[in-house]
């Protein structure tokens, strides 16, 4: 039976982790491949790495450190973050990561997610959605956040899906960095209309969350970094629960 | 020992290559015939589209050396699909190594299948000191229904091939590379103890 994935989601700037408190104040927490291999060590069932970086440098930094990653890490790991171009692609799947997430470069440029799938195929290509609920309403949101489309969510996640893409990331701005718990009504709704794997991220606190993203949220995958970062909860207790919840998980 | 990633310009070469440094071996990628063919194990890799991947390797005349290879070949997810009779994902000929048609799952499950699921009834040495149900990682669209030469069983909606052999050819749908400690001692059964 497939299981649940728990994922730790790394940020990364200038090749060096860091945690996005809603996104804006940043914290450093140390080195991205170390780190790595702790967390597959520990039980997570995949890597997620966030850039963050807006240097000139910042694809070959991200490409080393893709490439370092994948020689010391046994687990499958997503690099996303500034990624706008099959070459960007390419370089960081020839590098070793197992697959990429786009994201604002999706939302400027659907035909982007038709080309990738095309050259790589599904497996790889993952789209993140930044949403929030303003007045009932989701709204997909770029530049982490801040900035509004006029995009529905469920519309667009269903385009997304349409155009290829693997798998969805989506993030719900109403409860990144509140440690309350997953959007799952919305993430339900996702997993109910689309029929591909749904990754929940934001608002992971307690263990308890997890549970209710997966049963009420219907995830596939949950994804947190401050709680795993800041060993607020240690991954192997969180699948211990869960299997006890009656959710399948690796362990 | 001499092992050759066959490289064909399909797919995640990069982290077989490091599961096997990792491992303590060394291996070279290589799509020129005779360096293959004086290999002590062949793996071969491959992600992505199938019909395009088999394009690749009919350009590259290597569709007619995999099957006639002898010594041990490990093909690894859309390489072990290569590998059987057909595959439903752009009409394509295989290998027909495996006599085995590929098919999309249905609708009933999410597809693609991605993440971690378990291996039963466990039958070739690849397996050696691997438990039951034992954890790998997956990430497919098409797979391999059961079959005469199916050595490994996983269950999406229905139990299907998870790992095929036949003589000295292996394939597994999951990726070795990626499925942790326990990857790696697949990883490294084959390299020890695959039939000569």
């Amino acid at each position: 039976m497939l299981t649940k994935r728990i994922i730790p989601c790394l940020d990364i700037k200038n090749g060096r982790t860091v945690k996005g408190i809603n996104f804006v104040d940043l914290r450093d927490a140390g080195d991205p491949v170390e780190l790595a291999k702790i967390y597959a060590e520990a039980g997570a069932d995949e890597l997620v790495f966030l850039d963050i970086s807006a240097t000139e440098e910042r694809r070959r930094t991200l490409a080393d450190l893709v490439y370092h990653v994948a020689e010391k890490v046994n687990i499958p790991f997503t690099v996303g973050g500034g990624i706008s171009s099959v070459e960007d692609v390419d370089i960081l799947l020839q590098n070793g990561a197992d697959k990429i997430s786009i994201n604002s470069s999706a939302v400027k440029n659907p035909e982007l997610i038709n080309d990738l799938v095309a050259k790589f195929g599904s497996q790889c290509i993952v789209v993140a959605i930044d949403a929030k609920q303003i007045d009932g309403e989701w709204i997909v949101h770029l530049v982490g956040g801040k900035v509004p489309t006029e995009l529905n969510l469920f519309d667009w996640a269903k385009e997304v899906e349409r155009r290829g893409a693997g798998e969805i990331l989506f993030t719900s701005m109403n409860n990144d960095g509140t440690k309350n718990g997953f959007a799952n009504e919305a993430l339900a709704k996702l997993s109910t209309e689309l029929n591909i794997p749904i990754i929940a991220s934001g608002g992971a606190g307690t263990m308890e969350h997890f549970t209710d993203t997966f049963v009420k949220g219907k995830a596939d995958a949950a994804l947190a970094a401050s709680v795993f970062h800041f060993k607020e909860i240690e991954i192997i207790d969180l699948k211990k629960e869960l299997r006890k919840n009656g959710i399948s998980v690796r362990i | 020992m001499k092992i050759v990633i066959i490289n064909y310009g399909a797919g995640n070469i990069q982290s077989i290559k490091f599961a096997i440094k990792r491992l303590g071996y060394k291996a070279v990628l290589s799509d020129d015939v005779e360096e293959i063919k004086a290999a002590d194990k062949v793996i071969f890799p491959g992600v992505g589209e199938a019909s395009s991947a088999m394009k690749k390797l009919r350009d590259s005349g290597l569709d007619k050396l995999i099957p006639v290879l002898k010594q041990p070949v490990f093909g690894i997810c859309l390489g072990m699909q290569l590998m059987c009779n057909s595959s439903e994902e752009g009409d394509t000929t295989g290998l027909g190594i495996f006599d085995v048609d590929v098919v999309k799952f249905s609708n009933k499950v999410k597809v693609p299948q991605i993440g971690w699921n378990q291996i039963v009834n466990l039958k070739s040495d690849l397996f050696k000191d691997i438990s039951e149900n034992e954890y790998i990682y997956l990430v497919h669209s098409y797979y391999a229904p059961l079959c005469n030469e199916t050595i490994a069983e996983a269950d999406y909606g229905l139990n299907y091939s998870a790992a095929l052999q036949k003589n000295n050819f292996y394939g597994t749908q999951f990726h070795p590379e990626k499925s942790s400690s326990v990857g790696e001692k697949i990883l490294k059964n084959f390299l020890v103890h695959s039939i000569q």
